[in-house]
């Protein structure tokens, strides 16, 4: 499988991924940790992958969004933003509405 | 190699003409900026692809030269 279907089969088949530096549980980067703490603050669930493990990775996401910078957030298979658009939408209010059209669950309903 | 802000502001003008492109230098290392702009041209398109657009004219320095860039882009307000 080569690196693109790979991803393409990640964000397809989990409804909400984040590609990040480092793990949710300890992330490597303020940016990715920032993704991190909004999405638990949401308290959604999500799958993270580390980019940092695989240099295939960290250049076959870039590439497969045409998006030069990591955290990178999927909902649904389609690409949401980074670290700017997602913080942006979520004090918007925009993400949380955009998680419940697309069906995903969130616990903790908006504080906003 | 850190870039200086007017680089940065060059790029972004050169690639969209109509922008207001607003700078700040975050840290004061020539390496962590925040920018804003402001084009009418991005009126219709996504966040996503507003950002593309700026990523786009700094020809690649994104996340390579230019380690931080906070981005926030939009329309004119009428």
């Amino acid at each position: 499988m080569s690196i693109d279907q790979f991803i393409d089969n990640e964000v397809k088949s989990n409804d909400v991924v984040l590609f990040m530096k480092g793990t949710p549980q300890f992330p490597m980067c303020g940016f990715s940790g920032q993704v991190v703490q909004i999405l638990d603050h949401l308290g959604v669930s999500y799958k993270g992958l580390n980019v940092l493990e695989s240099d295939e990775l960290r250049n076959g996401i870039k590439a497969y969004s045409n998006w030069p910078t990591i955290p990178q957030l999927y909902v649904k298979g389609e690409f949401v933003g980074g670290c700017d658009i997602v913080r942006e939408m979520f004090q918007a209010g925009e993400l949380q509405s955009l998680l419940k059209e697309k069906g995903v669950a969130a616990n903790a309903d908006s504080a906003a | 190699m850190p870039m200086d802000a007017g680089e940065i502001e060059r790029l972004i003008r050169a690639r969209i003409p109509d922008a207001q492109v607003t700078i700040r230098d975050l840290a004061g290392d020539g390496d962590h900026y925040a920018a804003t702009v402001i084009a009418e041209s991005f009126r219709g398109k996504s966040r996503v692809q507003q950002h593309q657009i700026v990523y786009e004219a700094l020809k690649g320095e994104m996340g390579g030269k230019l380690h931080a860039l906070a981005l926030q882009t939009g329309i004119p307000e009428r």
